[in-house]
Parts: C-alpha cells; structure tokens; sequence
C-alpha cells in the first residue's frame, strides 16, 4: 500500500481555514463528502466519530503532524485525505506543539489492518523532514499531489 | 547496571493490533525511563520512544513483537511495557467500536 492508493486526490485541502481541531477535522471531512465519498448524510456521524477518538488522546504525534482517524461503516475502502495549515494549529499534540501537516483517515469497521498498513505508510513518508517542510510550503493541491508521487519512486 | 541488553517477545492480542492509542501509550511510557527501548518485527527495528517509529511494525493481532531494553532502568522499563502490551483494551475502545456498528 502506497500513500497515494488512499489519499483522494481531489479531497486534498492545501490551505485550511480553520482555526481550531473541529474546523480541521470538519473541512477534511467536507472535502472527502465533495470528492464523492459517502454521502452527505454520514457527514456530522463521522465527524463526531473522529472527535471522539480526539477525545481519547490527540492523535498530534509531534513535529507538526497528526493523524485524525477513525472506523466508519460509510466507506467500503480506506480512504484518506491531506490538509496544511500554514498557521498552525493547536491540537493537543504529545509535545504541545501547533499541527500544520495532518493526514485524515477514514477506514472501514472490519479491516484492522489496512489501518495499520496505512499508518505504517504515513510514517514512511512522513519522517522525512525535507518531504514534512516540502508539504508545508505547498499551497495548491497539485503541488501537493507532485510531492506525493515524487516521494513514491 | 549496564549490562546486556533485556530481550522480551510479546504477542499482540488486541484485535485492532497495536494502533495509534496504545502505540502513543507505550512511546509516552518509554520515554519516561532513562534505558533504550527497541521494538522489532521480523528483523526490523525501531525506536521504542519514537510513534513514528512504531507505527513501522503495523503489527496486526499476532503479531510478535520483541522488546530489547538496554540502560540502567531496564528491567523496570521492560516489566512496564510488557505489562502495557499485555493489558487487554481499555473499556471505552470496546465501547467506541460497538457504537459504531
């Protein structure tokens, strides 16, 4: 699994305008519902869903990234979406820093280890800190969609 | 005691495999011991403090994990973590999955 098999590339939001963690996880949520990825009806179940993980622990790992996430009855598939705050935003990371790279993942109930193999896939990419700065200089979704592919070779 | 360093296989019983939540956990919990903490899978290794790293294992129930402690604190850091791993989900997982069906 490649990080590309799962980021809706027409879901990708290059410069969020929210200023707090339930505006990000709305306008990532929003965006996947606009590229066509469930319906508008699941909407607010899968935002609370994913504000209630939040609630368990941030999923803000630190250096500026975090992993919004939760299991959704709605996708038949993992499917996954990417947003920048150039900003910054406080998110209850685990070293108390603003998040400004977050990557939203959505997978279906029964499918423990594609959630997994996706996480294992985000850390790949992210732990390279020129590809992390690289995303938060981008500011258009095709920009982002070059690094993506680029960082797959 | 600096001695060699403590190896412990453990096996993931969580259904949902060693996720994000207890990963955070065992990072958080690594970290507060002065001892260096490796966790490896089949041969790759990574760094026990680090959830970047360990989201590297992707390790689905079943999988078996070793944990290789090495440092003064050892084996406090390693009854600790293994406890941890072993500790079946906390309630409100249990809860959380159920409301979601």
């Amino acid at each position: 699994m490649r990080m590309s098999d799962f980021v809706v590339r027409e879901a990708i939001v290059p410069e969020l305008p929210a200023t707090n963690k339930e505006g990000v996880i709305r306008a990532m949520v929003e965006s996947l519902r606009a590229a066509g990825q469930f319906r508008g009806a699941d909407v607010e179940d899968i935002i609370r869903a994913i504000l209630k993980r939040e609630f368990l622990g941030s999923t803000g790992i630190g250096r500026g990234v975090a992993i919004p996430h939760t299991k959704h009855n709605s996708v038949e598939r993992l499917i996954g979406t990417i947003a920048i705050s150039h900003k910054g935003i406080a998110f209850d990371s685990l070293d108390g820093e603003p998040v400004y790279v977050f990557v939203l993942l959505i997978s279906p109930q029964d499918r423990p280890g594609d959630h997994l193999r996706a996480l294992e896939n985000v850390s790949r990419s992210l732990r390279d800190d020129n590809f992390v700065r690289a995303l938060r200089g981008a500011t258009t979704r095709e920009e982002i969609i070059a690094l993506l592919d680029r960082a797959e070779h | 005691m600096n001695g060699a360093p403590l190896l412990q296989k453990v096996v993931i019983t969580n259904p949902q495999g060693f996720h994000m939540r207890p990963m955070a956990a065992f990072a958080q919990l690594a970290s507060r011991f002065k001892s260096s903490v490796k966790v490896s899978r089949e041969g790759q290794s990574v760094n026990g403090k680090s959830i970047l790293d360990l989201m590297l294992l992707a390790a689905t129930q079943g999988t078996e994990l070793t944990l290789e402690v090495a440092g003064p604190d050892a084996q406090d850091a390693l009854d600790a973590l293994v406890k941890l791993l072993k500790s079946p989900p906390p309630e409100e997982e249990v809860s959380e999955a159920s409301l979601e069906d």
